[in-house]
Order: C-alpha cells, then structure tokens, then sequence
C-alpha cells in the first residue's frame, strides 16, 4: 500500500493553473490562509513523518489497500468486456472521502489549529470528516444543503452521533453549492482558528492539488492490482465525476499510461436537453466559482444555474479545474448519465454481484456498460465504485417502488440474466 | 488624473472623509434602484458603489443576500447594471461598480470595461478578484480609463498590501473585519491598524468598509480613513423607503464632517 503525495510532472503551476484552469479567484481575506495551507502542504508531502503517519491512518483506520473485485454477472451486460471494481466502498465510513479528510485532518494538526468546516452533499464527506475530527480531537461544523439534510437524514443523524455540529443551510438552492457558500463566509470570519476541508477536488489553490494527491492512492493501488490480478492494464477508467475528486484520484494512477482511456461519468439528471442535470464538462462554459476557473453551469449573466441530480453527491454546478484541463487536453473524456440510467445500474450490481452501490458511483457502472457494449468483447474496463449505497436506500426505494408491504411490479424484470 | 483622484482630492482640501453607499442595482426592481442612488447621492454620498447581484455571493452577509436574490427574482439582468449607472453618471454623479468576478468574466473582460466606461462609470471594485489573477482586467482598465479598486484584509502580509495597492487606482479599499458584509455595533479595531499599515506602502486613498451604519461610527472611520463605505445599512434602509435612505445618507455625510479621533 503506497498513498502517493510526491510532486508529478501533472502538478499546477505554483499558483495553481493547469494552463487557464484553476487558480485564486477568493477574497483577499483568504489569501494568507491559502498561502498556509499552500506552504504546509508542500512541506508535509516531502516529510517522511507525515506520508508515514497517513499511510499508516490509510491501512489502520481506513482499511486500505481497498480491493479489486471481478464483477462477472454484472459484466453479463456489458457487451462481454470484463468489468473490475476498485471497492472504495469498503473504506471505513463507506466511501472514498475518508483518504482526503485523514490527509487534511493530519494537515490541520500540523498548522495548529483546532476547528474544522466542512461542506457536504450526500453526507459522505460530512461523516468522513466528522470521524477524521473524532479521531484526532478536532471540533468539526459541517454545513448542508436543507434540502440534502432531507433527502440524507441518516448521514445527519451520523455526524452528529460522531460529535460534529450540523448546519442546514437555508439560502439558494439548499444543497451542495450552498453549504459551500456558507462553509468559506464561516472560514473568512474564523480562519485564524479554523481549516475549511474542503471535500472535492475544486475551489481555490491548494485544494485541487491537495485533495487530487490525498485521493491518488486510489490509482496508485488500482494500477498495482490489474497488473498483478489480471496481467494487463485496462483499457479504460470509469469512474463518476461531480466535483471530481474520486476521479481524479483514480485518473492519475494511469495518466502515463496513454493507452488508458479515462472516462468520467456526469449527472445527467432528466437529460442534458432537458435541462435538469449537473453535466458542467459535457454542456457548461468556462467560469469562476468558489475560487478557481472551471467549466460552470451558468447563465449567460454569469448566475451559476442549479444542478439537478438524483444524487446528492453529484449535485454541484461545477468541477475541479483539472478535468477541465484534463477535457481540453483530450486526456480524458466526460459523457453524461441519466437518473433513470444511474438507477438501472444500481439495482443491476445488487442484484448480479450482491454490492449495493452509492448513486453516485452507479453513474460510473452506467457508464461501463455503455462502454462495454461500444467496446465488445475483449475490453477490460476498470470502475471506481466510489461508495456504498447504504445512505441510498431510500432513495432507491422510493424509486424502484420497494416501500410498503405491496410487492413492486416488474421489480424482478432485471438483473437476472 | 482619474476622476476618482479629482474626488479624493476635494475632499481631502476639505479635511474630510468622502462617503460612499452601496445599493445593488435592480434592489428591489431596476427603477427602485435608479431613485435609490440617486437620493443617496443627493443627500451627502460623494460616490456609489453598484453591486451586481449574484448567484454565490460568498463575502456578503445575510441583508445583501438577501437584496441580491430579491434583485435577480424580480428579473435583473446584467445589462440593466450599465443603465442604472448610466443614470447615476447622467445625473452628475460618481459611480463604481462592485462586482464578483464571474459575470464579468462571463460577459468578457474587455466588453464590459467598455460598456462600464461608456456609461460612465469610474471603475470596479472586485471583492474576489486577487491582482495576481486579474491580468486581462489590468489591461482592460487601463484601455477604457477606468479605475481598479482591489481589496486588502487584516490578514494581507506587507508584501501583498504593497502588491495590492501597486495594481490599485483611485483608492484602496481596506475590508476592515475578518468577516461577511453587515452592519456591526462597533467598529473593528484592526481597520486603524490595517490603514496604517497600508499607508507606509501606498499614497492612494484608502476606504474602509464593512459594519458602518451610524454617525458616529463614520467619524471613527473618517478620523482615519479617506472614505468611509457604507453598504448593508443602506440596503436595509432602502426597504423602508427614500426618506430613511436620506436620512441615514445625511447622518453619515455629517459623521464623515466630525471626525473623532480614536482613542488609543
């Protein structure tokens, strides 16, 4: 197991440009603290002490390395291409968060401060960050969305369990872009005290680099294992893009590896045409939100538009500035999928292989199957499964129509090949 | 020499602090917006600050919040931002637009300098626009002859108080708390502090904003600073009508008159 923080020809530019992506666009008042967080963490991912001490928190408290599972019955319908699972799912706290909030947890240990803000979606990277808070004795608010506060009552419920103050934020659309909002307006009041830690790979220079490099032993493991349990690389990367971080962190294990193709999955919601979805690499236009410059989901006045989801965690009218490098350099592509495409793909994995996926992870085995059909028979594709579907099942319930004592029609329709 | 420099320095002849309100443009409808800028200019303000009213409005508290979303409910659109300053500018007065970066970068860098000029405003305060990033809009600016008003914090090191203000013009505005927009009961002590130390790095005028809403407090500004900026305290006060925004307009025209010094 070997987290990877090293600095790579793929990095940013020291202020935080992957050519015109990325960047500072953040108050004055923020910049110092930037800059901290900048300089700590240029020192720490050099310092043996603490690549140690986080690779020790990976394999002790998180459970990495994460496995490789085959996933034969549900690449029954994949147009026959072999389907692998990397299982972020079985993390400790059920998803791939937790490899970013240990490294930054360890980083605000570091600078001395003792408060911790975070923002979360669907919960994941809130209850990540409240255990990484519990660990290490850090006071820890997150802010929500109301609206995700309803549609994820138990991730609330389990942060709060776990010591940490939720804030359910009342203003704009209520979900993932708010609690950001309020997240940095709480960081500019009390950033002497206080590490915004932050969940995805987006916002201002360093959080791009840093939660990329917190999340790069997702490929740095995937990589080691195909070529161990299969004997080859695969010959492509699925995995689901919101803010981006657990595609980022999977993407780089094989971005030198050209033959490799990386494909990653957006929320197409009710359909691009539609209107409804969160695909800001296949339908937004370059702009500035919370901190770095990015495809956007945006008016033509520069209002950021909502995203619509039936995932929480996908929910975010932006993404990380280095897909959009990553897009404009043609190293990666992004290709949407829909609700009813994600659901479809969520039962099928519990009912073939007996995993039941976060929705947010179905986007990318949605994606898979599509590009298995495409690539036929002899293609080895590799899915980062980012969570567990477990917050999920109401969701899922609601959709499937599974609640009440009334059996589902057609719910048998599927899945049994 | 910009027209802001030629404001600075009659007030300055008149040992006095200048005033300067903000209102978002389009709060609470276009029109509304236009008589509210221009009673705030007729009762004491020597210049306005038009906010553009944004999605994501991160450095602002819940009144601007507020006044944002009511603005953008009630169907303003960017375009109308340039004929509420025009009418600012046609009627005599002096004004700068305060903006988040993204609908300028949306609308194109070097178009809306233009338009702003062509309106007649004087410049642009950008709240989360850092000169390191803001190379087009250096170029932009110095093409249409308008002002660039950068911000600096109580946490801004020396290097970058004297970087920031290097790129500034007209004046510098000094955010004066750690904190979102709002009007406070006390002015913050490290707003003094901050001017002080950004005058052993820079001639230009130096306003300080965030959490002014009285008389009295204006004259604690106005003893060391050369604006004093007042935002959320308008923006309440236009929800009650003309005569509270003259009102508080006068109050404060008066403080910025009556400088107390600080104690201490």
């Amino acid at each position: 197991m070997s987290s990877a923080l090293h600095p790579t020809p793929h990095d940013p530019d020291e202020r935080g440009h992957w050519g015109p992506w990325g960047g500072r666009f953040m108050p004055e008042a923020l910049i110092a603290a930037l800059d901290e967080l900048a300089a700590e963490y240029e020192k720490a991912r050099l310092d043996p002490a603490f690549v140690g001490e986080f690779q020790r928190l990976l394999r002790d408290y998180a459970g990495r390395p994460s496995l490789l599972t085959e996933a034969p019955r549900f690449a029954e319908h994949a147009g026959g291409a072999r389907v692998f699972l990397k299982r972020e799912d079985l993390n400790h706290t059920g998803s791939h968060k937790i490899n970013n909030v240990l490294g930054q947890a360890l980083l605000t240990r570091r600078m001395g401060k003792k408060r911790v803000i975070a923002e979360t979606g669907a919960g994941q990277h809130g209850v990540a960050t409240a255990t990484a808070c519990a660990l290490m004795g850090l006071e820890c608010v997150v802010y929500m969305g109301e609206v995700d506060t309803r549609r994820q009552a138990l991730n609330v419920a389990r942060m709060r369990l776990l010591g940490a103050e939720v804030v359910p934020v009342t203003t704009g659309s209520r979900t993932l872009k708010d609690a950001i909002n309020e997240a940095l307006r709480d960081w500019v009041t009390n950033v002497d005290t206080t590490h915004y830690l932050l969940g995805t790979a987006a916002g201002a220079h360093p959080f791009p680099l840093i939660v990329r490099d917190f999340h790069r032993v997702i490929g740095v493991e995937a990589r080691a294992q195909m070529l161990e349990q299969v004997g080859r690389l695969p010959d492509a990367v699925v995995a689901c893009v919101g803010g981006g971080s657990n595609a980022i962190g999977i993407f780089h294990g094989f971005l030198d590896d050209p033959r490799v193709r990386l494909v990653g999955c957006e929320p197409g919601g009710e359909g691009v045409d539609s209107g409804r979805h969160g695909a800001t690499l296949t339908a937004g236009s370059p702009g500035v939100l919370h901190g770095a410059r990015s495809y956007l989901l945006q008016d033509e006045d520069g209002q950021t538009t909502e995203a619509h989801s039936i995932s929480a965690g996908l929910d975010y009218p932006g993404v990380g500035p280095e897909h959009s490098w990553l897009k404009d350099q043609g190293r990666a592509e992004y290709r949407p999928v829909t609700d009813a495409e994600a659901m479809e793909a969520f039962r099928l994995l519990s009912r073939t292989e007996g995993i039941i996926p976060a929705i947010e992870s179905s986007h990318a085995l949605a994606g898979a199957l599509k590009l298995g059909r495409e690539l036929g028979g002899d293609a080895v594709l590799l899915v980062n499964l980012s969570g567990r579907g477990d917050k999920d099942v109401d969701t899922a319930a609601t959709w499937f129509g599974l609640t009440g004592s009334e059996t589902a029609a057609g719910s048998n329709e599927r899945g049994e090949a | 020499m910009s027209r802001l420099d030629q404001l600075f320095e009659a007030t300055r002849a008149e040992a006095r602090a200048a005033l300067v309100g903000y209102l978002p443009a389009g709060f609470p409808t276009v029109e509304r917006s236009r008589r509210t800028l221009a009673a705030m200019l007729d009762a004491g303000c020597d210049l306005v600050e038009v906010g553009v009213p944004y999605s994501d409005p991160v450095m602002d508290g819940p009144t601007i919040q507020a006044a944002a979303d009511e603005a953008l409910r009630n169907g303003f659109r960017l375009r109308d931002l340039f004929s509420v300053v025009e009418s600012v500018a046609s009627a005599g007065g002096h004004a700068v637009v305060m903006t988040y970066w993204n609908p300028v970068h949306r609308y194109g860098v070097d178009a809306f300098a233009r338009d702003l000029a062509s309106a007649g405003g004087l410049g642009l305060i950008t709240p989360d626009l850092i000169p390191e990033e803001a190379g087009n809009w250096l170029a932009a600016s110095a093409e249409h002859g308008l002002d660039r008003i950068f911000l600096i914090a109580p946490s801004s090191t020396e290097e970058r108080i004297a970087s920031t203000a290097a790129a500034s013009s007209g004046f510098l505005y000094a955010a004066s708390t750690m904190g979102v927009t709002g009007a406070r009961d006390a002015v913050s002590n490290a707003a003094p502090a901050l001017v002080g130390r950004a005058r052993a790095h820079t001639d230009l005028p130096i306003g300080v904003g965030l959490g002014v809403r009285s008389g009295a407090q204006a004259a604690e500004v106005a003893a060391f600073a050369d604006a004093v900026i007042v935002g959320s305290a308008f923006v309440a006060k236009a929800a009650e009508g003309d005569a509270a925004v003259r009102g508080l307009a006068a109050e404060l025209a008066e403080g910025v008159r009556d400088q107390v010094p600080t104690s201490g």
